[in-house]
């Protein structure tokens, strides 16, 4: 029996030259795939987590899924890539073996050094990063960068909440003091304090991005403090927000519709929609048409959106949470204009002035605005 | 109602329980592969394919309780190759640990792609609250069927090594395989029980994360209770029932950090999610001494020979 399973030389020899030739039928297949649909726009996604997280890598997928189903765009992703070496070798895998013409590397730490070592090497393949880290003149001409303005949904979610809210106590559990983390709960706050000046919101700062358990400990005692709607800034909402409706209290969404975990508490949410800007820039592509390096937006421009309201939300607060929606809409609303005061009592905005939102200077934030019960220091 | 202050003892003794409980079964499985002189590192492994089985399979057959018990014997599995492979000549057990942690982890993640969406039934639970009026002492105190069950197991554990022939056993192959083997006792076969029957409250340990607290099934569920249970375990002086109040004392110092912040104690909140670390750590040093060795500790580990 042992005797017939040995490999002769003869047989080893044999096979590897069958091998061989597989091998090169496989490779001419692939050049044949890519010159016969060559008029396809090929597109590459890469993400840091699991597709199917409920949160921010969901919203990206949802996004790569929209342009997908187009007939004229081939679209390929990685998830579960680390900002690592990992991420060059996927990058320049999706560009020598799939042909991509433009990739779509959605995770901040992506960018500095990996995005920016690959770029060079390939000058007719755009690399558009999802994050506020491109500078004009400094990064590669092939690299772009892509962002909304996510704080406007938050802004109208906080509307909703604060309407909702018969405790005029909000809470939100958020993983890191980061400028982008701030920006979400200020205007959470003064969402919900443009329409009942006194609620106050919680913020609890969990300490990193995805901590299940410690996420679930904050929302358990927020709701023990007497708060009755609770949002959040953290990888995966899911876990937030199904104790939320296990508590019998309301949520607010984040990242990605999550109304299916919460039917009864889910009354919104503030939702990327890469759709949109994905299906931009293939169009931008097909039509050769020069890639634009910034891209940014917000409600208006369709990148993030608010989740469908829940049927328990008044029809009061419906109407002041869609005059806001409206006026972000039109462009005319400024939510940083003064006075604004920290929660420390210190005058941060003085009246009279007013930042946009495209004004860098909100990109340093470093402040609970009024209203938070909260600290920055760690 | 208002509960201001209150609310962090509530949290602290709901966290007790809630955070505790995945932590009892953990390190009790590793107090039993311990006392029978073999550490088993891989138990984080086990844990987080415990909650994944469980997931999955309260998913498919709608009932919980079958997942937790699948869970468990995943981890029966899990724990059976790990002691199968220690019991090879030359083989270390903590080096066999360390690679079954990472393949327990990733056959978890591997198999586990397709239930990070759906909801899985949850566990049901108990309210042992329904006498109070405050709804925050109530939320507390209700409680899932598997910490009672801990509990039980515990004490029966502490029994059954103290009192039993099958807990002599495992204690004499513990204390020294030689003796035990002079004894005429199967040192290995012993041990493969042992282990397994470890990996199988690790397994339920797994589930009760995925199906009650914080219910979830994602890659991100263990943030290390598996590993932190191998220290609970020297903490509790192998010691069963010492494994039940380390596991209390670690859910609540857990619970710590969330609650202060809540009632707007804001400052210094790493160093309070930072608690149960510090704890253990100041317990360690407090009772280490260079003039002898751990009280219970059993004299075939790795570490300890």
């Amino acid at each position: 029996m042992s005797e017939s399973r040995k490999l002769t030389r003869r047989q080893v020899l044999k096979g590897t030259a069958a091998a061989g030739a597989l091998g090169m039928l496989g490779n001419l297949e692939w050049i044949g795939q890519a010159w016969g649909a060559s008029d396809k726009v090929k597109m590459g996604f890469v993400f840091v987590g699991p597709r199917d997280d409920y949160g921010y890598n969901q919203a990206h997928f949802e996004g790569k899924s929209a342009v997908a189903k187009l007939d004229w765009v081939k679209a390929f992703d990685e998830e579960k890539v680390p900002e690592t070496i990992e991420v060059q070798k996927t990058m320049e895998s999706m560009v020598k073996l799939d042909g991509a013409q433009v990739l779509f590397p959605t995770s901040f730490g992506y960018f500095d050094p990996h995005i920016l070592k690959v770029a060079p090497q390939y000058p007719n393949i755009q690399f558009l990063h999802c994050g506020g880290l491109y500078q004009e003149g400094k990064h590669p001409k092939n690299v772009g960068s892509y962002f909304g303005y996510i704080d406007e949904s938050q802004y109208v979610a906080g509307i909703v909440a604060g309407g909702m809210s018969k405790s005029g106590k909000l809470g939100f559990v958020a993983a890191k003091p980061i400028p982008q983390v701030l920006r979400n709960v200020n205007n959470y706050t003064l969402g919900a304090r443009s329409i009942k000046p006194n609620t106050t919101v919680h913020v609890i700062f969990t300490g990193d991005w995805s901590l299940p358990v410690r996420e679930a400990e904050a929302t358990n005692s927020l709701v023990d403090q007497g708060i009755d709607v609770v949002t959040c800034h953290v990888d995966s909402p899911k876990v937030v927000i199904t104790t939320c409706e296990k508590r019998g209290i309301f949520c607010t969404g984040y990242h990605c519709n999550q109304s299916k975990l919460a039917p009864k508490g889910y009354l919104t949410g503030a939702e990327w929609n890469w759709a949109k800007v994905y299906m931009d820039y293939a169009e931008m592509i097909r039509k050769g048409q020069q890639v634009p390096h910034l891209v940014r937006g917000g409600l208006k421009e369709g990148i993030v959106r608010v989740s469908e309201y829940n049927q328990v939300v008044t029809e009061a607060v419906r109407k002041q949470a869609d005059a806001a929606k409206e006026k972000f809409m039109s462009g005319g609303m400024v939510v940083y204009k003064g006075p604004i005061k920290d929660n420390t009592g210190r005058v941060i905005i003085a009246a009279g002035k007013e930042h946009i939102q495209t004004d860098i200077w909100l990109e340093s934030m470093d402040w609970l605005v009024e209203g938070v019960i909260g600290s920055t220091k760690s | 109602m208002e509960v201001g202050w209150w609310g962090v003892l509530i949290a602290v003794l709901g966290g007790a329980i809630r955070i505790g409980t995945p932590f009892l079964f953990v390190s009790l499985g590793e107090c039993l592969t311990e006392k029978s002189g073999r550490i088993n590192l891989g138990l984080e492994g086990t844990l987080v394919m415990g909650a994944m089985t469980g997931y999955a399979v309260s998913l498919h057959s709608g009932s919980p309780w079958l997942g937790v018990l699948c869970a468990g014997l995943a981890g029966m599995v899990l724990g059976a190759l790990h002691s199968w492979l220690c019991g090879f000549q030359r083989v270390n057990d903590i080096a066999v640990g360390i690679a079954m942690m990472l393949f327990g982890t990733g056959l978890a993640f591997f198999l586990g792609k397709p239930y990070i969406q759906p909801s899985a039934p949850r566990l049901p639970s108990i309210d042992l609250g329904a006498w109070s009026e405050i709804p925050q002492l109530k939320a507390a105190l209700q409680i899932n069927a598997l910490f009672l069950v801990g509990i039980v197991v515990a004490i029966a554990l502490a029994w059954m090594l103290k009192n039993t022939a099958w807990g002599l056993k495992v204690r004499v192959v513990g204390e020294s395989a030689d003796a035990a083997r002079a004894l005429g006792l199967p040192v290995d076969r012993i041990r493969i029980l042992s282990t397994a029957q470890g990996g199988f409250l690790a397994g339920i340990g797994g589930s009760y994360l995925s199906l009650y607290y914080p219910f979830n099934w994602s890659e991100g569920l263990s943030s290390g209770q598996g590993l932190m249970a191998v220290a609970l375990v020297i903490f509790a002086r192998w010691q069963p029932m010492g494994c039940l109040w380390v596991s209390l004392l670690w859910g609540g110092a857990a619970a710590l950090g969330p609650s202060l912040q809540s009632v707007g104690i804001t400052g210094g909140y790493y160093i309070f999610n930072a608690i149960p670390y510090i704890m253990t750590l100041a317990v360690m040093i407090i009772t280490c001494s260079p003039r002898r060795t751990l009280v219970g500790v059993p004299h075939e580990l790795t570490v300890t020979r």
